[in-house]
């Protein structure tokens, strides 16, 4: 909801924990910037090299009528040209892959950690708002690192070496000429902050824009049917013009900056021309000094203007690496037991002890709830929506811990066991089920090597699917689209069947799905799930009456406790909850099945 | 490039100022080429003359000529790139209007990212086309043209040699933006790699967690980030290339001016003042040559840009008065009728609506119930017009549709849609948004109508609260009784309820109902719904069943027919004795 308004927020440019925190980053990388300091000095001495040689041309060579001498100094120079050319090139390379591989890390870390968490944390925040961490924000980082951190030097040594050549010749003319700095720096500066400023004006209005438009094209039809076209253009004119008036307003200092830019140095040239002019009729100077501080006027403004911009780099880095460590720090973790119990060959016998759960605390959604499967049971959860039949499924694989009783498997607390040992267990399809982008056989083995092709096919072949799958024009390897929307939903449903037959797991877990499908798929799935569950433990949330027939037991949920227990036929005589629950949801399927 | 063509009606517009700015273009180079002969006069003076007072006269002189240039450069600015702001204001604004005016179908059949994408990115893409890229072609071209000519003056030669490695540049600076360009598009696609692959991940991470799949997830997402980095790497390998090329080819054209220029200047035939201009003139130079290459890849992008949006331009206004509309229609009385109306979405869809017929009378309220996907929605749409029927007619008053103009129509029917939207606004301009001439009571009136008047009495700022995300959230209840009053407030002859008090809570619904009845009384209501509560005391109930009506009468005689209606209606009894239930 606020996420944009906590993205836009832009704090101080400097803030020494978190920076202790990013330079930690950088340490594997100390060679690198090493070496980007050393090539730094280098070619920041090449740039301001040149303007010299050309006194001594000018002056050793060109005046006295040497020739020779003319030519050694142009070698001289184009040597310097080419190695400074080398130089930078690997310079700039160096850095951003230095830069690269910073993020890089960075990435995968916050990555590995969030996967790591909770369902908790899944629950309480929008994805949106973590995958913008992982991404954007991580990626605004790259320009601290490949261009904030060393080029820093970079512009500082080349400052240094245009004034160490500058004083060499002539420290006098060195002051009259620098006698403008100040002046360049201040402007520099003053520009950098008068852009800031209306950068941000124009942002904000450009973000005014943006949301005006996403929440009209959103709301067309609401426009169209109240036949308010004509106001909202009037009112998309006021806010457009707005974000054009500050992007003019803009204008005006970039249309000021860069003449006074080069006013400032037009002066510095004339300076050099009337005192060092002066000197050179006095012959206290010769004019290859002139001829190289005229030069040296032009490459001081680089550097500065580079170091105005560090101030953006910085201020975009900070605010997005306390977003990411906010995010690295978040410790929502369902812990593992310090000392795990090893479970060997698991008969798959499942026991649920006084077991009270609550998402919020004290608001329970499951109450002293208690009963025994025994290993190779078929168990059917039913009840009306928000009984509870789904916390049931999420606090035996730990998702989620429970807050009273035990559950115990082949008589062991849950709590004891390692969470990945008692998933690799337990697997779980889901309602709604969740297909990756990649292919057909990704799908089912979930990249996993163990499971080979041939155990693909044969899950897939008993579940049904394999006959649907055997048709697509690459079959296994036919591409899957992100959230298979290019397969049917039974088609779905059948590859997260064969998903949990190639798991083979000791217990199974399968919340059915209640969308409608065709008669014939209706068929398929129905068999599939007989397959799937034989000769496991398993529990069903059941919504087919092929289903609760089949079950050994059903557990008649309502208002998060078991209310009724029994067989169907039992149940049925009962004519309590569960005789209820069958007229509203199942006793339809026995017409359509008959019919 | 056809596509740029488009846009000489924006030039024309502003032709006067863009005039200008080519003016003050063409004199704000006169002075700074005019500086490096200065300096040229000066160096000489110092090598003949050695006046104090002539060295004086020409520092000043270069001052004042940068003063004058950099006056004119301002004014450049001020103009040439004004107007392309300007250009860009009346490109959105006319975006804006056209796509106000496209149906509903144009907007199921594009995202609204897609949308916004063509109204940010591919106007500000031509907008760099129509200032920085005009500006600089027209300096680089007249800039180019001038130095030239002076640098020819003083030496053809040294000219000739100094200005070979110049085309190089501008050449690779094309190739190297271009290439920069792709590998920028490669970057691109394997970032939204890299953010599909962090979404799904993350959505997915029941899946992940319940297959114990994470070690594997984090793995994949590994080398989906190596594989970023290794494209950005490949980017980097040409991008260095740029400043070093720079350096070597600008550089390379100065060592030439000092080298031939200084043997030149030792056998006479040039002086060293006359070398201080043409390494000057090459600094002028610089610039335009870099600027050349880079705005030919604006055009490039511009060009494309423009297409895309030309698609958009292109799309017809389907809904809309034609020379059928009968203007002498000023008001509505609210009888409905469906003639053979068939409806599909299009060419290559299945029929939603086949052959309905039905007849509303005004002042009648009737209540449409079947399951999702039967083509509930879809028939209010097209007494709306936000669609048209495929085959048949709707007639209301006796007069086709199309007949009737659209906003006389479309003022006189309050439509609740299914989805509730509301702006973020406040409520008042909300529940006002049909009739924004509104006051203070006519809001009142319609929230005590639609329930909502006590709901507001607790929030601090009443109707003056802002909704969405700078402001409140309503809850979904909250929301559907805004969008109700929002209808009601427009004081329509149709009233129009699509499944409007899903989150409302029964007893709330009923005292709506009660309200409505009064409000409505010489009114046609319709009102679509899922619970029998909500239709049963309809004048006329319809069951809609696969896009045709298979039911329809009161609720007892429904009730008695022992169809659809009544296997509803007996489980909704059903559902609620298990609520009771304890």
């Amino acid at each position: 909801m606020s996420k944009e308004k906590d993205d836009e927020i832009l704090g101080k440019a400097y803030d020494s924990q978190l920076m202790k925190r990013l330079l930690g980053f950088v340490k594997p990388y100390k060679k690198y910037v090493v070496l980007a300091i050393v090539l730094n000095i280098v070619v920041a001495a090449l740039g301001p090299l040149r303007p010299y040689l050309t006194k001594i041309a000018i002056d050793d060579y060109i005046v006295k009528s040497d020739f020779d001498g003319l030519i050694l100094v142009a070698a001289l120079l184009f040597g310097s040209l080419i190695f400074q050319a080398v130089i930078q090139y690997f310079l700039t390379f160096y850095t951003q892959l230095m830069g690269q591989k910073i993020i890089f890390d960075l990435r995968v870390k916050l990555f590995s950690h969030v996967e790591r968490l909770a369902l908790k944390f899944f629950d309480k925040t929008p994805i949106g708002r973590v995958v913008t961490r992982v991404t954007n924000d991580i990626e605004s980082l790259n320009e601290l690192f490949s261009s904030g951190i060393v080029m820093v030097f970079s512009d500082i040594f080349i400052i240094i070496w245009i004034l160490i050549f500058m004083f060499f010749m002539s420290w006098d003319l060195s002051l009259v000429s620098l006698s403008v700095l100040p002046i360049l720096i201040y402007g520099t500066f003053l520009f950098r902050r008068k852009v800031r400023e209306s950068y941000r004006d124009v942002r904000k209005h450009l973000a005014r824009l943006n949301s005006y438009m996403q929440e009209h094209v959103s709301g067309m039809n609401i426009v169209q049917i109240f036949t308010r076209e004509e106001d909202e253009l009037k009112k998309f004119h006021s806010i457009n013009g707005d974000h054009k008036k500050a992007n003019i307003d803009s204008i005006f200092y970039y249309a000021v900056f860069y003449p006074a830019v080069e006013l400032v140095s037009s002066v510095a040239i004339g300076l050099i021309i009337w005192y060092g002019g002066g000197e050179v009729i006095q012959g206290t100077m010769t004019i290859g000094i002139l001829f190289a501080f005229i030069q040296y006027t032009e490459m001081f403004f680089r550097p500065i203007r580079d170091l105005s911009e560090k101030y953006n780099i910085m201020q975009t880095a900070m605010a997005s690496s306390e977003r990411i460590f906010k995010l690295m720090d978040d410790e929502t973790f369902v812990h593992n037991p310090e000392n795990p119990k090893e479970l060997r060959d698991v008969k798959g016998k499942i026991e649920f002890k006084n077991v009270w759960f609550a998402y919020n605390p004290d608001e329970y959604v499951l109450r002293d709830v208690s009963f025994t499967i025994n290993p190779g049971e078929s168990i059917a959860i039913v009840g009306a929506t928000g009984a509870g039949k789904t916390s049931m499924i999420n606090i035996l694989t730990r998702f989620y811990d429970i807050q009273k009783g035990n559950i115990l498997i082949d008589d062991v607390d849950i709590k004891e066991i390692d969470k990945r040992d008692l998933r690799k267990y337990i697997s779980i399809v889901l309602q709604d089920v969740f297909l990756f982008s990649g292919t057909v056989k990704s799908n089912i083995n979930l990249d996993n090597p163990e499971i080979s092709l041939e155990r693909i096919i044969e899950a897939a072949k008993t579940v049904g699917a394999h006959k649907f799958i055997d048709k697509l024009p690459n079959k296994y390897d036919e591409k899957v689209m992100e959230k298979g929307s290019t397969l049917s939903v039974g088609q779905r449903q059948l590859i997260s069947f064969a998903r949990a037959l190639a798991y083979d797991p000791q217990i199974l877990i399968l919340d059915e799905a209640t969308s409608s499908v065709d008669t014939e798929t209706e068929i398929i799935i129905q068999e599939a799930i007989q397959k799937l569950l034989k000769g496991r433990t398993s529990i069903v949330i059941a919504h087919r009456l092929s289903t609760i027939q089949n079950a050994d037991k059903i557990i008649v949920m309502h208002k998060g406790e078991i209310r009724e227990m029994g067989s169907h036929q039992e149940l049925l005589s009962k004519k309590g909850i569960y005789y209820k629950l069958y007229q509203l949801q199942y006793k339809d399927q026995e017409v359509t099945k008959t019919a | 490039m056809d596509s740029l063509n488009k846009l000489n009606k924006y030039f024309i517009r502003y032709k006067s100022k863009l005039l200008w700015g080519v003016l003050f273009i063409l004199i704000s180079n006169s002075f700074q080429v005019y500086i490096p002969l200065l300096l040229k006069d000066s160096i000489d003076t110092l090598q003949q003359d050695l006046s104090y007072s002539k060295i004086l006269q020409y520092s000043l002189m270069i001052v004042g000529a940068a003063l004058i240039s950099g006056v004119f450069r301002f004014l450049i600015r001020q103009t040439i790139i004004v107007v392309s702001r300007e250009i860009e204001f009346d490109m959105r604004q006319d975006f804006w209007s056209h796509i106000q005016r496209l149906s509903l179908r144009f907007f199921q059949n594009n995202s609204t990212g897609n949308i916004m994408a063509h109204a940010t990115n591919d106007i500000s893409a031509v907008r760099m086309y129509v200032g920085p890229a005009v500006m600089y072609s027209i300096d680089t071209v007249s800039k180019f043209i001038i130095v030239i000519a002076i640098m020819i003056s003083l030496s053809p030669m040294l000219t000739l040699y100094s200005l070979l490695p110049l085309p190089i540049l501008s050449y690779l600076v094309y190739k190297l933006s271009k290439k920069i360009h792709e590998k920028f598009m490669i970057i691109q696609e394997k970032f939204s790699d890299l953010t599909t692959k962090t979404q799904e991940s993350f959505s997915g991470i029941r899946v992940i967690k319940s297959y114990v799949r994470e070690l594997n997830e984090i793995d994949s997402f590994t080398n989906i980030s190596k594989d970023y980095l290794d494209k950005n790497m490949d980017k980097v390998k040409i991008q260095a290339l740029f400043m070093p090329i720079l350096y070597l080819i600008t550089g390379l054209s100065s060592i030439i001016v000092v080298w031939i220029g200084g043997g030149m200047v030792i056998n006479n035939q040039l002086t060293i003042g006359e070398i201080t201009a043409f390494v000057a003139y090459l600094g002028l130079l610089i610039w335009p040559v870099i600027a050349f290459g880079w705005v030919l890849n604006i055009i490039q992008q511009a060009s494309a840009s423009m297409k895309r949006l030309l698609k958009f331009w292109d799309e017809n206004v389907e809904i809309n008065d034609s020379e059928q509309t009968r203007y002498t229609i000023n008001s509505i009385k609210g009888n409905i009728e469906f003639r053979n109306v068939s409806f599909k979405y299009g060419e290559n869809h299945t029929e939603v609506l086949r052959n309905l017929n039905l007849k509303i009378n005004s002042g009648e309220t009737v209540a449409i119930i079947g399951k999702t996907g039967v083509g509930k929605t879809t028939l209010i749409n097209l007494i709306s017009r936000l669609y048209d029927s495929t085959k048949g007619e709707v007639l209301i008053d006796g007069n086709n549709i199309k007949e009737i103009p659209l906003k006389v129509l479309r003022r006189n029917i309050g439509l609740v849609p299914q989805e509730t939207f509301l702006f973020s606004e406040t409520l008042h301009n909300n529940i006002l948004y049909g009739k924004p001439n509104g006051n203070e009571s006519d809001v009142i009136k319609a929230s005590t109508i639609s329930k909502l008047d006590k709901d507001v009495e607790s929030f601090p700022l009443g109707y003056q609260t802002i909704l969405g995300e700078r402001g409140i959230t309503l809850s979904g209840g909250q929301k559907q009784r805004a969008s109700l009053a929002r209808a009601i407030a427009i004081d329509p002859k149709i009233l129009i309820l699509d499944d409007s008090f899903s989150a409302v809570d029964t007893n709330t619904e009923e005292e709506i109902l009660k309200n409505l009845k009064e409000f409505m009384k010489d009114r046609t209501s319709i009102i679509i719904s899922h619970r029998i509560s909500t239709v049963k005391d309809a004048d006329k109930i319809i069951v809609l069943d696969n896009g045709e009506i298979t039911e329809q009468g009161t609720h007892d005689e429904l009730v008695a027919l022992n169809g659809i209606y009544a296997d509803i209606h007996f489980k909704q009894l059903l559902e609620e004795e298990l609520k009771e239930l304890n």
